[in-house]
C-alpha cells in the first residue's frame, strides 16, 4: 500500500481533483459564505454604495475568456450593484476580447434586468481600444481624443452621457477588472495615482499578491480571486435581497455564480491538503525506515 | 512482439502517434455523444429570430418601414431562447458552436493523460485562430481607428467608421507614426534592415520614459508613505489593537526584507538572524501567492466543468 502510494500515478491524481470539482457541480453544494465587517468585499462595496445616485462609475473589464471562471461573477456583480445605485456606468476594455462581456453585462444584465435604463443615457461603452497604458494615460487628458466614437461607432458628442465630459477624471469611481497587464496595476500607475481618482478592483488570484501593497491608497478595495467575488455577491444579497430571487439566481449570469463556484473550490482545497498531509506522512515514515 | 510495443509506446510519447487506444477512445465518444444528443438535447441551441428595419425619413433614421423613405434597410437579430418558447428554431451555428468548444476543451483536457493528437490539433486551433484574430484587430483598431480616421478622415468615415464626427480633418502630426510604420516593415527588405531599427529606437526610448515616472510615483514614492504609518492606531473608540499589530508587522515585514537584499553586510549575527526573518517573510508571501494561484486554476476547471456540464450536456 505505502509502495502504491509512493510512487502514485499523477493520472489518479488529476481524476480525483476532477471528481472533487465535478461532484460539487453536479449536486450543487455550496456552503454559506460569512463575510466579516471591514473586510475587502465591504470596502468595495461601500465604495459603489457611498456615492452619491447616479455618479458616474467608469468600468474597465480588463479580461477575456482565458479568466471568465475568476472575473466575470464580479464584473456582472459590478455592474448589478452600479445599476441599483443608477450611476452613470461607462464601460471599456484594454482587452479585445474582453469587448463580448461588456455586450454581455449591456445586453443581458442591463437590457433584461433593469429594462428602465437606456443606452446613452444611463450606460454606454467606449469600447475596446490598443496601447495599454497609453490610453489610460490619454483618458485622464481628453477621452474624446481617445474614443472618438462609442463601441456602436457612434459619434461621442450624440450620446448624451458623454456630451459633456472631458476625460476620466470627470468619473467619481473606476472599477477595474483585471487579469494582468493592462490591468489595476495600470489603472493605478496612470491614472488613480497621478488624477488622484478613487479605484476599486477585482483581480485573479495570480495578481492579487501584486496589488495588495496599492491597499488603500490608491486602491481602496480590491476583490481577489473567486472568494473575493463569493463575498462581495453574498454582501450584495444582504443589501439587495431581491437579487436572491430565483429568477435572477438562475439567469444566464447568476446573482450567485461566485457563490455556486465556492462549493467545488472548498472539495478540491479539502482534497489538496489530504495529498499533502500524505505526502508528508510517506516521507517522513521513509526518513524514520532510513530511506530517504 | 517486443519490438512493436516499444514502438508503439515511442510514437504515443511524442503525440504523434495514433493507435488502436484511441481509436476505442473516439469510438466511445461518438457513442456518448450520439445518446447525449438524442438523450440530453447535449448542445443544442435554439433562438428566436426577428427582423429589425429602418427608413431614412428626412435625414433621420427611424425604426419600421415607412412608406416613400428615402431608404430602407432591414437585418436579423437572433436571440437564444428556450426550446419551448413559441417559435423557436434549432440554431445550426451555435449548436455547432457549443459541440466545437466542448471537443476542443476535452482535447485540451486530454493532455492530463499524455501527449497525444488531440491535443496537438487543439492547440494548433487555438493558436492558428489567434493570430488570425490579432490580425484583423490590429488592423481594424490599429490602422483604421486610429492612422486612418485622422489622414483620411472623409474616406474612413464613408467605408468604416459612419460616426465619425463631420468636424474631423486631417491630422498632420499622424504622417509620423504613418512613416514609423513604414520604416518598421522595412525590415522584410533585402537590404536597408536597419532602417527599422530607427522606430524601434523610438519606442523603447518614449515607453522607457514613459513608465519611468509613473513607477516612480505609484511604485516608489506612494509604496514608501504607505509604509510609513502610526504603530499606534486609534480610532473613535481609542486605541484599536489588532490595526496596531498589523501596522507594526507592516513595518518589521518591509524592515527585514530589506536587509535581506542588503548584500553590503555579511549576513552574520543580528543582520544574520534578521535577513533569515525576512526570508520567512518572503516565504509566507510566496505561499500566499501560489495557495492564490491554485485558487484561480481550480476556479478555471470549475467554470470549463459548468460549461460541459452545463450548456453541452444539459445536466444542470
Amino acid at each position: 500500500m505505502l509502495n502504491f502510494l509512493r510512487n502514485l500515478d499523477r493520472r489518479i491524481v488529476f481524476a480525483l481533483m476532477g471528481l472533487a470539482v465535478a461532484v460539487p457541480i453536479l449536486t450543487k453544494l455550496s456552503f454559506p459564505e460569512p463575510v466579516p465587517k471591514g473586510t475587502q468585499p465591504y470596502k468595495v462595496f461601500d465604495q459603489i454604495e457611498n456615492l452619491p445616485d447616479g455618479s458616474r462609475v467608469l468600468l474597465s473589464f480588463d479580461f477575456d475568456p482565458g479568466s471568465q471562471g475568476e472575473l466575470l461573477p464580479m464584473a456582472m456583480a459590478f455592474t448589478r450593484h452600479c445599476a441599483e445605485k443608477g450611476h452613470k456606468m461607462y464601460f471599456m476594455c484594454l482587452w479585445p476580447l474582453g469587448e463580448p462581456f461588456v455586450e454581455d453585462a449591456m445586453n443581458i444584465i442591463l437590457g433584461e434586468e433593469y429594462p428602465d435604463l437606456t443606452y446613452g443615457e444611463d450606460f454606454m461603452s467606449f469600447g475596446y481600444k490598443p496601447g495599454n497604458e497609453a490610453v489610460i494615460k490619454n483618458s485622464i487628458v481628453d477621452l474624446k481624443a481617445l474614443f472618438i466614437t462609442d463601441s456602436r461607432k457612434t459619434d461621442l458628442n450624440a450620446i448624451p452621457m458623454t456630451r459633456n465630459i472631458k476625460s476620466a477624471k470627470s468619473m467619481d469611481l473606476i472599477i477595474n477588472i483585471s487579469a494582468g497587464d493592462p490591468g489595476t496595476k495600470q489603472w493605478v500607475q496612470y491614472a488613480a495615482t497621478p488624477a488622484d481618482l478613487p479605484i476599486v478592483a477585482g483581480c485573479t488570484g495570480v495578481q492579487a499578491p501584486l496589488l495588495y501593497p496599492y491597499i488603500p491608497d490608491p486602491l481602496k478595495g480590491l476583490l481577489p480571486a473567486i472568494k473575493g467575488a463569493a463575498g462581495y455577491e453574498q454582501v450584495m444579497m444582504d443589501a439587495y435581497p431581491h437579487l436572491a430571487d430565483p429568477a435572477v439566481i438562475g439567469s444566464k449570469y447568476s446573482s450567485k455564480a461566485a457563490l455556486q463556484r465556492m462549493g467545488p473550490q472548498f472539495v478540491a482545497h479539502i482534497l489538496m491538503v489530504l495529498f499533502i498531509l500524505l505526502g508528508n506522512i510517506i516521507y517522513f515514515i521513509d526518513k524514520k525506515k532510513g530511506g530517504a | 512482439m517486443a519490438s512493436a510495443s516499444v514502438t508503439n509506446a515511442n510514437s504515443s510519447n511524442d503525440g504523434s502517434g495514433f493507435g488502436l487506444g484511441w481509436a476505442i477512445v473516439i469510438g466511445i465518444f461518438v457513442v456518448f455523444s450520439i445518446g447525449a444528443w438524442f438523450a440530453l438535447d447535449a448542445g443544442k441551441v435554439y433562438t428566436l429570430t426577428e427582423t429589425v428595419t429602418y427608413s431614412q425619413v428626412d435625414d433621420a433614421w427611424v425604426s419600421g418601414a415607412v412608406d416613400g423613405a428615402a431608404q430602407q434597410v432591414s437585418w436579423e437579430t437572433s436571440t437564444a431562447v428556450n426550446a419551448d418558447t413559441p417559435g423557436a428554431a434549432l440554431s445550426a451555428s451555435r449548436t455547432i458552436g457549443v459541440w466545437l468548444a466542448a471537443i476542443l476543451t476535452l482535447c485540451i483536457m486530454s493532455f492530463l493523460a499524455g501527449d497525444n493528437p488531440f491535443y496537438k490539433a487543439a492547440e494548433a486551433i487555438v493558436v492558428g485562430a489567434s493570430a488570425a484574430y490579432w490580425m484583423v484587430l490590429s488592423f481594424w483598431t490599429g490602422i483604421v481607428d486610429k492612422l486612418l480616421v485622422n489622414l483620411i478622415p472623409d474616406i474612413t468615415r464613408a467605408w468604416a467608421v459612419p460616426g465619425l464626427p463631420e468636424s474631423a480633418s486631417f491630422d498632420v502630426i499622424y504622417l509620423i507614426p504613418l512613416v514609423l510604420s513604414g520604416m518598421l516593415i522595412w525590415r522584410l527588405s533585402p537590404k536597408g534592415g536597419w532602417i527599422a531599427r530607427w522606430p524601434l529606437a523610438f519606442v523603447i526610448g518614449a515607453t522607457a520614459g514613459f513608465r519611468l515616472l509613473s513607477h516612480l510615483e505609484s511604485d516608489f514614492l506612494l509604496q514608501i508613505k504607505s509604509t510609513i504609518t502610526p504603530l499606534y492606531v486609534t480610532g473613535a473608540d481609542g486605541f484599536q489593537f489588532w490595526p496596531s499589530v498589523g501596522a507594526l508587522v507592516i513595518l518589521l515585514g518591509v524592515l527585514c526584507c530589506l536587509v535581506y537584499f542588503f548584500f553590503s553586510m555579511e549576513h552574520k549575527g543580528a543582520v544574520g538572524k534578521t535577513a533569515r526573518m525576512g526570508i520567512y517573510v518572503l516565504m509566507v508571501t510566496f505561499g500566499a501567492a501560489f495557495g492564490l494561484t491554485v485558487m484561480g486554476r481550480i476556479t478555471l476547471l470549475t467554470e470549463r466543468f459548468d460549461f460541459l456540464f452545463r450548456e453541452w450536456l444539459n445536466l444542470l
